[in-house]
Formats: C-alpha cells, structure tokens, sequence
C-alpha cells in the first residue's frame, strides 16, 4: 500500500502533487513554502513529472496562469504564503467564482508588518471570505494525505471548488517527519483522471470569466455559497473513501479527551499535537480539560462543533491572528456566532497566541487554561486575550 | 439566453456563470445608462459610415437611404461616434432630467 520514510514535510507535499499526477502547476517561490514547489520543478525537469511547469514573475500571474490551466481542462497545483498569499488576493476570489478545482498548499506564514516569516494564521485569516474550500492539518502525514485528498474533493462534479490545504511553515514545512507515501497504484486507483465539466475547447465554445449586471451577481453569488455549503458532504466522503485505502480517518472537528471534560481547549493546525501534551498533563493533575481541534475551516461545520462542545463549561478558542479593532480573532469570532442560536453553550474566551512565530509549549496552554478558569470565574475583565503579551 | 436576465432563479444559472449559449450580451441594455446622446445633422452627412464602424458596442444602424442613427437600447452615449466623425456631423445632446 505505501512505504515509511523520513522526509521533509515540504518534500511529502510535493510527492503527493506527483503522486496525484498534477498536469499544470504554476508557483512562485517564497519562505516558507518554497521547498515544496522547487522540488516540483526539479521532478518536472527530471522528466518523473509529467506536468507543464509555468514560471512567473508574481503570485498574482501564478493564480492566473492557474486559473487558464485549470479552464483548459488541465488538473492543476500551487502553492504559496504570506506575501505571496495577499499578492494573488484579487485572483482568489475569481478561481472560486468561476469554479475551478485548483488545488493549493499554503505555508501559513506571519503577514507584514512588521517583517516577519515565521508562523501564524494571519495570512490565510484575512483570505477567509475567498470562497475556497479551506483545511487545517496537522502534521506531515496529514499534509501528504490532504493534499492528495484535495484534487479529488476539488474536481468532484458536485463541488468543483478550489481547495487550500493549510500547513504550518517551518513548523511543519521545515521539519522532517516519520510518514507514509502511498504507492501510485493506491493513489491511481483513489483518484482518476480529472474529468472537466465545461473547458475551453474550440469544438464546444462557451465564455468563462463573463460580468454579471446586477440582475445575475445575486444569484450567482447564491449559486457559490450554496455549493460550499454543501460540499461538506462529498469532503466527508472523500475522507472515509481515504480512510479505507490509508486507515487514517479524518473528521471536520476531531476530539481529543473531550468526554467528561468540564473545560475544551479549541485549536487548529500543528499546535493541536502541543495542546494535546498539554491536556494529558492536566488530566493527570485531575483538571477535567479536554481538546477540540477544527480541521474543515470552510465550509464552517457547525453541527460538529457544536456537538462536540455539548457538555463543557468553558470552551477556550485559541487564535493565531488577529482581527485588529474588531471584538476577537476570527476563529473565536466564527465559533462565538455558531453558538449564538444554542440554548445550552458553554462560557466561551478568545486567546490569541503564537503571533509571528512566538513560541507555544505545552506550558503555555496550562496557563492559558488556568487564567482562563479565573478569568471565567470572576466574569471576563476582557472581549479577548493576547496571550503573554509584555506590558 | 432563453429568457430575460431578471428572470434567472440560482438553480438555473451553468456552474461559475459560464455562458454556454451565444448572443448572450443582447440582454445586456447597457443604453440605460447613457447620460447623452448622438444626433446626425443629415445635411452634413457624407454617409461615410466611420461612425458605424468605430462604435464600441455596435449601437449605430444603418437607416435604409445609407444615412445612420442610434439604436436606443444599447447606445452608452460614449461619444466615440461624435469624436470621430469625418465631416463633424454627430452632436451629443444631454438625455432630458
């Protein structure tokens, strides 16, 4: 079925485009994503990919030359961070309305400013509203098995979305890990050739990218967000198909010793594994806490977290950017309107941590529960927390 | 498009707005929003016919004697017509409050 390697998580990433037989793939190189798309390069010159590799002079003509690939019917890749994530902001929005299944690793990186390239959420946050299907891992293997997931998620007919596989640089990008390559017969057999529903083709002509007056904008508009609503549906599926080829199952919101936990700890990305030392921890203690980690950021799976919430007391929502001005990061903000409607929900507090690369231990979640306990207790002093913050 | 535009619920819209039939732009009645308007003084007209020509959106027809006027429905009163009219015979003329 697959074979053990140690192996960069960057270097995983880019085997599974190869294993998942990209046929186009368009990037631009930065920190800390580079490694992934210059090791594509190098297995497409080495002939072991057969894929058009198109270089260009920014992310914004990265997306773009994504975006004619993927009309002309092409299965096509990128990657990028940051920077590099901001520069292809117009482009998002435009691969996602005119529905085409690009598939894209993004190395979550600190926006600037200040200059900054170590890991948060901060760049992918500020793209939240783009429209794609957006995922959280955790680690190596699950880089390597989402992004192969993706392309098939992405290009089932009743998706037909761009899907962002979120990795956390250095942290993950950077690191070498234990993991699983599937063999290309397995991931073959899991993902067929990509079967476009309209391409541009001079036998059946058809206009993508068209305007809309205001007659149609509304409509179309519907048309997109019912279809990320629903493709929760097929992404569950493409998750339990993989799970029989792999058995590795993966949830829209995992639990980590949630039951009988009065207080839940909620995270995303690689810092559920440091959360989850730190619950272990605390329950020895006897401290009934538990962990909540949010895998599937759009569509938002409402029904999930709220179920597995029910019970706790405090639920902690831990950010990794924030929304300057406004009433809490945008993970704490998202969760906050998910429980409005809910009779029965637990006390719910914002921490923002690990800015710009701050370091987050397993020491530092103990105390992000402890004072959050007193903060609960006494009644919130305030509409968030920036986490050891100096001063 | 089968039908007019305003009528379109979202179900019935092709996947990302793709436009599968032709002539689709004839729903687009772009003359609403013209704030002026060409008019021919026909004494000075050669008949050259650059005004049909130049017109962005195709909005100049052919009167059956070989002069021209504006098709209402599409006309942006851009002006393009006026600018580039040969003998300087095209006027454009505020649309009425």
């Amino acid at each position: 079925m697959g074979h053990r390697v140690g192996m960069e998580v960057s270097i995983a990433v880019s085997h599974a485009v190869q294993l998942a037989r990209a046929e186009a793939i368009a990037a631009y190189p930065i920190t800390p994503q580079t490694h992934i798309v210059e090791h594509l390069s190098s297995l497409v010159a080495n002939g072991e990919l057969d894929a058009e590799f198109i270089t260009v002079e920014s992310e914004h003509s990265a997306l773009s030359a994504c975006i004619g690939t993927s009309a002309a019917g092409a299965r096509t890749y990128t990657a990028t961070s940051s920077q590099g994530l901001a520069l292809m902001f117009e482009i998002l929005f435009i691969a996602s309305a005119m529905r085409f299944p690009i598939v894209m690793n993004v190395a979550n990186r600190a926006l600037s400013g200040p200059l900054n390239i170590w890991n948060d959420h901060s760049d992918i946050m500020a793209a939240r509203d783009i429209g794609w299907i957006q995922i959280f891992v955790e680690n190596g293997q699950e880089a390597f098995d989402h992004t192969i997931m993706a392309f098939k998620i992405a290009e089932n007919h009743k998706v037909l979305l761009p899907t962002i596989v979120n990795l956390d640089g250095f942290i993950l990008s950077h690191v070498v890990e234990a993991l699983e390559i599937l063999d290309q017969e397995a991931v073959d057999k899991f993902l067929p050739a990509y079967h476009p529903r309209y391409r541009l083709d001079p036998k059946e002509p058809v206009t993508m990218g068209a305007f809309a007056m205001p007659e149609m904008y509304t409509e179309v508009k519907m048309a997109h967000q019912v279809a990320l609503t629903n493709a929760y549906d097929q992404i569950v599926k493409v998750w339990e198909e993989y799970a029989k080829l792999s058995g590795r199952q993966y949830q829209p919101v995992e639990r980590y010793k949630t039951k009988g936990a009065k207080v839940l700890l909620l995270t995303m990305g690689s810092l559920s594994e440091v959360a989850e030392i730190a619950v272990d921890e605390l329950r020895e203690a006897g401290v009934p806490v538990g962990l909540v980690k949010l895998r599937l950021w759009r569509p938002f799976p409402f029904a999930d977290l709220r179920a597995a919430v029910a019970g706790a007391e405090l639920l902690i929502v831990c950010d990794r950017a924030l929304s300057l001005g406004g009433a809490a990061g945008p993970v704490m903000a998202e969760v906050r309107s998910a429980f409005y409607p809910v009779a029965s929900q637990p006390q719910i507090l914002g921490y923002a941590i690990g800015l710009g690369g701050r370091d987050v231990s397993p020491q530092t979640f103990k105390e992000v529960v402890s004072q959050a306990q007193r903060e609960a207790q006494q009644g919130p002093s305030q509409e968030f927390y920036l986490f050891g913050v100096r001063g | 498009m089968s039908k007019p535009m305003d009528q379109y619920t979202w179900q019935e819209i092709a996947i990302g707005g793709i436009l599968i039939e032709p002539g689709s732009a004839r729903e687009y009645r772009v003359g609403d929003w013209r704030s002026q308007h060409p008019v021919w003084t026909k004494s000075r007209c050669i008949r050259c016919g650059v005004c049909w020509t130049v017109c962005p959106e195709a909005a100049i027809l052919e009167e059956p004697e070989g002069y021209f006027d504006m098709n209402p429905t599409y006309c942006k009163g851009c002006g393009t017509c006026a600018r580039e009219c040969v003998t300087g015979c095209i006027s454009m003329i505020p649309e009425e409050e």
